[in-house]
């Protein structure tokens, strides 16, 4: 038996190898890298808010000041000018976009994985069993996407209120479909392979052969959407926060920094171009990213 | 066009030719050193294992390489013209007028959104430039000779109206349109069934004949090139190592590669016990790694160090024997083949035991429901499709029953309602005892899912790309209650790899790190885990090439032979079949045609399907006569087949209505021969045999003149 004692066994040390070996083949695109870098930017400014924010993000300072204004009061930020200058009632845009970004990437990734955390449940059961299990899904979820997005996300946050655990369960309702759809479809093509079939054989249950033996195989086509939805999540947030419905004040959120200085875009634009910059690069960086992913995914 | 074609050139000859293809593994050399002659009207057969090169070398004479590939020196001569230095434009006039090239999957090559009519008028019109109503007669007038019976009702169709054969035919009807000078024939008939593929195969052989065209016919079957071909070229790793004639090539073959190869068919005169297959060892070598010197080289059994490995072999010819006769090999004058036994050694035969597996009046029926207005308002809402009707036959301990038929034949019907995925409509089926045959696969208990266990037929599909082997085959130990310790699980997991002879440090393998015969070998291992009274297997080798093939039948055999287990083999290969079965069950439209034993079922008295069945398949023995017979017309609807006999509509010895309105009877020619129709016992025996083997001595004499 000796021969055994030479082969280690996988563990899970083997596997998060394999995952990072396969995100480093990221380098291979450029395209790829550039998202990958914007997205970090941001998710380092997101972990270090406390660190870069220059100022408290909610003190009102001086209010309608251009960016390299010298800050008045002493010892209130670790700078020595507004970089990004401040907006209409005095507070530090360059905090708020950085503290901003903490609460983006907090909720955009908790919405993203609860919508996919529902959409795969629903997608494997109607791709797997078919028949009226797939109907009726099927037929809820078109109801819910015939539906103009907006329209829902209104009607669910001002039935039960604005806050960060209803932009959660809106994004889910109104993203979950979409999931589904796309789950149901790659289950549909890998329930039919040789594979399924030998565990159908040897009597494994449904549970474990949609968990096991099919979603690990329909990961490549999952990842790549996950990124792009995840840049869909972020324009959400940002509309639910432009419309007043998003988190409620007087915490940071990009969208609704640019709903509360609009009127005085054309006289004070840094106080609306920052924030919209902001949000851009990010989804930016998120669908840079999924094109990468997929341009590698195509090759051999 | 400005092109000057000399007509007293060859049709195509191809010089000192080297193929390329660039990936990120940086260069990869697809074809070395190829050169090539064809004459007008001759036949070349190319041959060869996947990845040897023979498809690059058509897609080099249609200077259609793709992105990544070119070619790196040689040349390409299209009577007289030299194709590689042909600007795009005049490349365009040539192909599909000059050179045609066929394709393997007829559906994938015709577009399934314009009628056939459309695509096959716009050939002509477009490298003509005639008129459409011209370009309508001359294809009816081509559709007639491909043998499509009412040209004009094909012409109107849309390609998924008509069958897989029938699309061949318009394929085939395509390139012959522009009266080409050459054909290319990539693997024309690999996807059809065997019956079909006998009457495409005969159809191009004659249209050479008919119209002179010279063909350059590219396959993965020796028996195929011999029935088609005039000269022959056999490819391993992107070079030729043999090229000659049929006759002389099939008699005196001088590489040990093309004599090994031979070695892995199983023709009639092999047999599981006392002249088994002989596999060759070894691999193909990825095209970034060759060996230095004979390709051939690591697997043959002549290599000689600092000989074969020195330098690159060059091709010389066969002084002594025909013309044209050329091999690669060092070594050819003094390697004596004859002396060289074609088969491995003889083992004694299986002890058959007790029944395993009892079937009786087994039914399988699938309900379709037809939701039109019209059908609701007729009351036939609900239509059966018959897939199974009647199968009655049993299968003891040791032995290996085999069950051919062509696809739709229910074969494989049969095994899901054995493996429990589908229960049967009626009838039973007795499995170690058990009445199992309605019991689905989640009542059954773990002992009785891992007494019957199943080998796939697709070794890229069989195994999970996302999971270790060793976790694929330590699952199915856990499950079925072999082992529950973690260790002890693990070392019977090592066990199996040692069974079917693979090295231990592949339980850390992904699939895709493992060629298509290895796979295939950890689907035996995983059958093989439980282990199982009886295992079904499912074509388990029909897409795995020649040599691996052979490997892994003779490995399952021995396995079977260690094990004492029964095997079900399905197929619709009767060559394999006839070389591992001990019986045989001939389906056709989910029923029973015929069973008996081996020898039975291959003399007479054959059921008039067995006999169209045992003509169709190719053998890659010039020696070997056969009767041919090419049947007409397509496989009926399983929902609406025929009354009687559901192989009168295309059956050559129908005797009259008889057949289409009444079941034929079961007739006993011994106690286990039974032949399903409507024609007396005794005149099925007076027919004559199909397959006719030269004996020894017959053989010996051929030889010597």
């Amino acid at each position: 038996m000796a021969t055994i004692a030479t082969v280690p066994a996988p563990g899970y040390g083997a596997a998060l190898m394999n995952a990072l070996r396969s995100f480093a083949l990221l380098r291979e695109s450029i395209v790829g890298m550039a998202g990958t870098a914007l997205v970090l930017f941001w998710a380092i400014l997101a972990l270090g808010a406390p660190l870069f924010a220059p100022c408290d993000p909610n003190a009102t300072l001086l209010a309608f000041a251009k960016p390299g204004t010298p800050i008045p009061i002493a010892d209130a930020c670790w700078s020595d000018t507004f970089i990004l200058g401040t907006d209409n009632i005095g507070r530090d845009i360059l905090s708020r976009i950085v503290w901003g970004a903490r609460t983006v990437l907090t909720w955009a990734p908790i919405a993203a994985i609860c919508a996919y955390a529902v959409g795969i449940v629903l997608g494997l059961a109607a791709g797997y069993y078919r028949g009226w299990i797939d109907d009726v899904l099927s037929g809820v979820s078109n109801i819910i996407l015939a539906f103009p997005v907006l329209v829902l996300y209104i009607l669910i946050i001002a039935t039960f209120g604005a806050s960060p655990l209803n932009i959660v369960f809106a994004v889910t309702f109104a993203t979950g479909p979409l999931v589904m759809r796309i789950v149901r479809g790659l289950v549909l093509d890998l329930r039919n392979r040789e594979y399924v079939a030998a565990a159908e054989t040897r009597g494994e249950t449904a549970w474990r052969i949609m968990l096991v033996e099919i979603l690990p195989n329909a990961r490549g086509p999952l990842i790549v959407d996950g990124c792009l939805r995840l840049g869909y999540v972020i324009i959400t947030i940002g509309v639910l926060g432009f419309l007043g419905l998003g988190l409620p004040p007087p915490d940071p959120d990009w969208g609704g920094m640019i709903n509360e200085t609009r009127q005085m875009a054309l006289a004070f634009p840094h106080m609306t171009v920052f924030p919209c910059i902001a949000i851009s690069s990010l989804i930016l960086g998120f669908n840079l990213m999924a094109d990468g992913l997929r341009e590698i995914s195509l090759r051999d | 066009m400005a092109l000057n074609f000399d007509e007293n050139a060859p049709v195509l000859e191809i010089k000192d030719l080297n193929l390329s293809y660039w990936t990120r593994a940086g260069e990869i050399p697809a074809v070395i050193d190829f050169s090539l002659t064809v004459q007008k009207g001759e036949s070349i057969g190319l041959v060869g294992e996947s990845g040897c090169g023979k498809s690059t070398v058509a897609m080099a004479i249609m200077q259609y390489m793709g992105g990544n590939g070119s070619i790196k020196s040689g040349s390409i001569r299209f009577k007289g013209v030299e194709l590689t230095e042909l600007p795009p434009d005049e490349l365009r006039t040539l192909r599909g007028s000059h050179i045609s090239m066929i394709y393997q999957e007829p559906f994938a090559a015709l577009n399934p959104s314009l009628t056939l009519g459309t695509q096959l008028k716009e050939v002509p019109m477009t490298h003509e430039g005639i008129s459409d109503t011209e370009a309508h007669d001359r294809a009816a007038q081509v559709l007639a000779d491909v043998r499509l019976p009412d040209p004009a009702r094909v012409m109107a169709a849309y390609p998924h109206q008509i069958s897989g054969g029938q699309q061949q035919r318009v394929v085939i009807a395509m390139a012959l349109l522009s009266n080409p000078s050459l054909l290319l024939l990539d693997e024309p008939t690999t996807a059809l069934d065997v019956t079909v593929e006998a009457g495409i195969t005969k159809l191009i052989a004659d249209i050479s004949r008919k119209y002179g065209t010279s063909q350059i016919y590219i396959s993965h079957n020796l028996g195929l090139i011999l029935e088609v071909c005039d000269r022959v070229f056999v490819m391993y790793s992107g070079e030729v190592v043999e090229e000659g004639t049929i006759n002389s090539l099939f008699t005196w073959p001088r590489h040990p590669y093309t004599h090994g190869l031979f070695g892995c068919i199983p023709l009639p005169t092999a047999d599981k016990n006392a002249a088994p297959l002989r596999p060759i060892v070894g691999q193909l070598p990825l095209p970034h790694e060759r060996p230095h010197g004979c390709n051939f080289g690591p697997r043959c059994k002549f290599f000689e160090d600092g000989r074969c490995d020195a330098k690159d072999v060059p091709m010389e010819p066969v002084a002594g024997t025909t013309s044209d006769h050329r091999v690669r090999c060092v070594r050819w004058r003094e390697i004596d083949h004859s002396q060289d036994v074609a088969h491995g050694d003889a083992k004694d035969p299986m002890e058959i035991g007790d029944a395993v597996l009892a079937v009786e009046g087994m039914q399988k029926y699938y309900e379709v429901h037809d939701r039109s207005i019209k059908a609701l308002l007729a009351g036939k809402s609900v239509m059966y499709v018959k897939a199974n009707e009647q199968l009655n036959f049993d299968a003891r301990r040791g032995e290996t029953v085999a069950i051919v038929g062509e696809s739709g034949c229910g074969k494989s019907t049969f095994a899901k309602v054995l493996m429990g995925l589908e229960t049967a409509t009626d009838g039973s089926i007795r499995h170690d005892g058990n009445d199992i045959c309605k019991i689905p696969v989640r009542a059954r208990s773990p002992q009785q899912i891992g007494s019957l266990q199943m080998v796939f037929q697709n070794p890229f599909d069989t195994l999970n790309p996302s999971h270790t082997i060793g976790t694929q085959i330590g699952r199915v130990i856990k499950k079925f209650g072999v082992e529950t310790d973690k260790t002890k699980i693990r070392a019977r997991v090592m066990e199996l790899l040692d069974i079917v002879k693979l090295p231990r440090d592949f339980y850390i393998r992904r699939p895709r790190q493992l060629s298509g015969g290895q796979k295939q070998r950890i689907g035996i291992a995983r059958a093989f885990a439980g282990n199982p009274s009886m295992v079904i297997a499912d074509e388990p080798v029909s897409a795995l090439d020649v040599s691996v093939a052979a490997a892994v039948t003779e490995l399952l055999m021995e396995i079977q032979r260690e094990h004492k287990t029964t095997l079900l083999f399905i197929s619709h290969d009767l060559s394999v079949v006839r070389y591992l079965s001990d019986r045989i069950v001939v389906m056709y439209l989910g029923q029973i045609m015929e069973r008996g034993t081996t020898e039975a079922i291959f003399a007479p008295p054959y059921h008039p399907y067995t006999e169209a069945l045992l003509s169709a398949v190719p053998i890659a023995d010039p020696e070997v006569t056969k009767r041919e017979i090419v049947l007409e017309g397509n496989l009926p609807s399983a929902l609406n087949p025929p009354q009687g006999c559901p192989f009168s509509t295309r059956c050559p010895r129908k005797v009259g209505t008889v057949c289409d309105d009444e079941r034929p009877p079961v007739q006993m020619a011994s106690d286990t021969h039974a032949i399903a129709c409507h024609i007396p016992l005794e005149e099925l025996a007076r027919v004559e045999p199909v397959i006719v083997v030269p004996s020894e001595e017959e053989r010996a004499h051929v030889a010597h003149q």
